[in-house]
């Protein structure tokens, strides 16, 4: 997969915020916008996006997952040719491979070269957020204040199929968060996508390891670059009564966030949620599903 | 609990889990196997042998009749005999054939794969046969009455207790935790099984087509004596394991060995190239070599020829952490792990038999990373799913959710009203029990046996961008 070089950084990005944070995990696009911003970046968001798709394409739908490509050609594909905006940025690997590699698949492979081509052209300019900071933002210091020791686990597709591994720690190690490696980072969680469903008993096992992976390093977060792995990990984690949580990478790094937001904002000094008492963080950076107002 | 391979998928799964010995055996043998591997590769150029690798055996799919035609003159020249199967059924008869035209009571095995594949053991009791498996791992395993749970270790499922649990019923053995006490054992009751045996049946690792030889490589010498000791030597192979050229064997016998145990070299690389000449001091009177088609070349037809690159190295099953927690017996046949999530289906008489391995993985793609010859196993299995799903072959309540889900997901309108809805049910379900969702109805349920979900945000993403598009700022209450 071919990314291109930016001469000079860009001005203006869209987000590509994906359906999960968009509907569940709001808190991650903010933090995501946050961490744009600050980088002096005008982000962008086109109102049509919904879903890369992927649930239909690892399943075997191909007809759906090709629709759903249409759907993000359309959305995004005007955006970048018409040059209103220089990239596109996600906040998940898995959702950017879906768009990056299996779009211009589903569509090659029903004959339609030329929206294969666009979606090779879009593919190009798309970046999950932290590959997006490091390798075309020259990663900047981010200065977080998130609270206690955060360890990071590495999804599959940022990983393997994107080759952005180094990336996400090297941010971590910039920002002044108490960051440790735990062993076996790079094993999967057993997310997987409905296979968390199809094979849940396989699925609970594989996750349970990784949850003895984040006990072993003593770190209180395990953080990461998708809001699937963290779904599922969280959710094992409320179930069996763990002590520690799982969270989105940006929600770690924009933890009061580094460089001042570019728009004005008029909160004053955000606090990251303490590890003791979350529920009572300043609500800007509060996961909306445990505060129980909302 | 042991994992019964003949019960549905499911309930091997769930034997499988269940038993938290069978996963501690497992992640401990596949680590240390891993590890072996990661240590050879990086003492050698390991990238550009997987390349050269992966031209070799593209090549050789390439000009597979051609090179299989080669090998069977170079055979015959050698003299020896090659016998061409269409599927395990034929291979079994024409081995049943020989058998019989020699007179056959005993026979000892070595590199069994692709006989376990077409069940040949089986066959061969049935008419009178005796099969008496000679590599160690398949010899506990025959004992045991098991079926292999590893490609190149299929033992691995047991550690030593067990074994020696084995032992003890089969062979009166006293209970020992020493693993030279077993082997000293095994190596006692089938050296006096070489000498009676009539005929020795071997898979193979892979064929020279230039030469006509036949090439096994092992670390117990048993192999070499199933292919030395008795009158009749028959090596049975899948069409794949060919290679043009001796040099094209010995880059393959380095990855191969580095990739399945970590080694540089085994203890023994057995060549056969025919029967004993007259000036030979041993060797079989007769050889024959079988080529097994059994569902190859309709992968190749197919589009899968790809996965016809393995060379039965066990890399992706010892880095695939599905296999370590479910074990190889849980994918019910002789292939386990990736690669056998792959060619299960494909060797079953209809892919729909063995739906359930092409989605037994999360796609990590651990498993392409480790494989010697890059194969694209996540690739293959995703191409699996979707032949599943062009055949009609998944639950028609599954392809209309599937279908729904493409319609909404494709308006934008449609997909803001239906997460609205689902919001709103989530968040009050969440309400009553504490935060989180730890119920959701049929299929999710799966989800919510063990691990709680989130409710959705009270106002989603899109919405407070668009606030903060009007008063210039984040929405605090959100």
């Amino acid at each position: 997969m071919k990314r291109k070089n930016f001469p000079t950084p860009p001005q203006r990005v869209a987000l590509f915020v994906t359906c999960m944070v968009d509907m569940i995990y709001p808190r991650v696009g903010r933090a995501t916008v946050e961490l744009l911003e600050a980088c002096g970046l005008e982000v962008v968001f086109p109102e049509a996006q919904t879903c890369c798709g992927q649930p239909a394409f690892n399943a075997g739908y191909h007809d759906e997952a090709r629709a759903m490509a249409h759907h993000f050609l359309d959305t995004f594909h005007p955006l970048v040719r018409d040059g209103q905006v220089e990239a596109i940025v996600a906040p998940s690997g898995s959702c950017v491979t879906m768009t990056s590699h299996f779009h211009a698949q589903v569509l090659a492979e029903a004959g339609e070269p030329a929206a294969a081509r666009q979606a090779a052209e879009l593919s190009a300019v798309t970046f999950e957020l932290t590959e997006f900071l490091v390798d075309v933002m020259g990663a900047p210091r981010l200065e977080s204040t998130y609270p206690g020791r955060v360890t990071y686990h590495d999804c599959c597709h940022l990983l393997r199929e994107l080759g952005v591994s180094q990336q996400p720690r090297q941010l971590l190690a910039n920002s002044g968060v108490d960051w440790v490696e735990m062993e076996g980072s790079e094993e999967c969680c057993g997310f997987g996508g409905l296979f968390a469903v199809k094979n849940e008993p396989i699925s609970t096992a594989m996750g349970t390891v990784k949850l003895r992976q984040v006990e072993a390093c003593g770190a209180g977060t395990v953080s990461m670059c998708d809001v699937s792995c963290m779904t599922h990990l969280q959710g094992l984690m409320d179930r069996q009564g763990r002590e520690f949580r799982a969270r989105h990478i940006a929600e770690v790094l924009a933890a009061r966030a580094g460089a001042r937001p570019a728009t004005p904002t008029a909160d004053a000094s955000p606090q990251p949620p303490s590890d003791a008492e979350e529920t009572e963080a300043p609500r800007r950076w509060q996961d909306i599903h445990t505060d129980g107002t909302s | 609990m042991t994992v019964d391979v003949n019960a549905p998928f499911s309930t091997r799964v769930q034997q499988a889990v269940s038993n938290p010995v069978l996963a501690d055996n497992l992640t401990r043998a596949t680590i240390n196997l891993q590890l072996k591997r990661e240590q050879s590769y990086s003492e050698s150029h390991g990238q550009r042998l997987r390349d050269q690798m992966r031209r070799m055996k593209a090549h050789t799919l390439r000009h597979l009749p051609e090179l299989l035609e080669q090998f069977e003159h170079n055979v015959q020249m050698n003299g020896g005999n090659v016998h061409w199967a269409e599927d395990g059924e034929e291979a079994n008869r024409i081995i049943m054939a020989l058998a019989q035209r020699h007179d056959v009571r005993t026979v000892v095995k070595s590199k069994s794969m692709a006989t376990e594949e077409i069940h040949l053991n089986h066959h061969l009791e049935a008419g009178g046969i005796r099969c008496i498996e000679t590599d160690l791992g398949e010899y506990i395993i025959q004992l045991a009455e098991q079926i292999p749970s590893h490609i190149v270790a299929p033992v691995i499922h047991m550690n030593v207790d067990e074994i020696s649990s084995i032992f003890e019923q089969a062979l009166d053995m006293p209970k020992t935790l020493d693993p030279q006490a077993l082997c000293a054992k095994a190596r006692g009751v089938l050296r006096q099984e070489f000498l009676k045996a009539d005929m020795g049946i071997s898979g193979c690792n892979f064929a020279i087509a230039e030469t006509g030889t036949v090439c096994i490589v092992t670390n117990e010498g048993n192999g070499r004596m199933v292919s030395t000791l008795p009158r009749v030597h028959v090596v049975v192979m899948g069409i794949e394991k060919l290679v043009p050229t001796p040099q094209d064997a010995f880059l393959q016998y380095q990855t191969l060995t580095r990739s399945a145990t970590g080694q540089k070299t085994t203890v023994y690389l057995s060549m056969t190239s025919g029967p004993r000449r007259r000036e030979d001091q041993d060797g079989p009177e007769e050889f024959h070599v079988i080529l097994m088609d059994n569902g190859r070349s309709q992968m190749l037809d197919e589009g899968y020829g790809e996965s016809l690159m393995c060379i039965r190295c066990g890399a992706c099953l010892n880095v695939c952490p599905v296999y370590r927690q479910i074990s190889g017996h849980a994918y019910g046949s002789t292939y386990s792990g990736p690669i056998g999530a792959v060619i299960t289906p494909l060797l079953s008489e209809k892919m729909a038999m063995a739906k359930e391995l092409p989605y037994a993985s999360t796609l990590c793609g651990s498993c392409r990373d480790a494989c010697p010859v890059q194969i694209d196993l996540p690739g293959l299995l995703l191409k699996l799913r979707q032949d599943l799903v062009e055949d009609g072959a998944m639950p028609g309540l599954e392809r209309r959710a599937l279908r729904r889900y493409a319609k909404v997901m494709q308006n934008p309108d449609a997909y803001q009203r239906l997460g609205g809805l689902v919001g709103m049910g989530s968040r009050a379900y969440a309400r009553m029990s504490g935060g989180t969702i730890s119920r959701m109805p049929p299929p999710l349920h799966h989800w919510t046996r063990t691990r709680d979900f989130p409710p959705f945000a009270k106002r989603s993403f899109r919405q407070q961008w668009a606030d903060r598009q009007r008063t210039g700022q984040w929405d605090a209450s959100a």
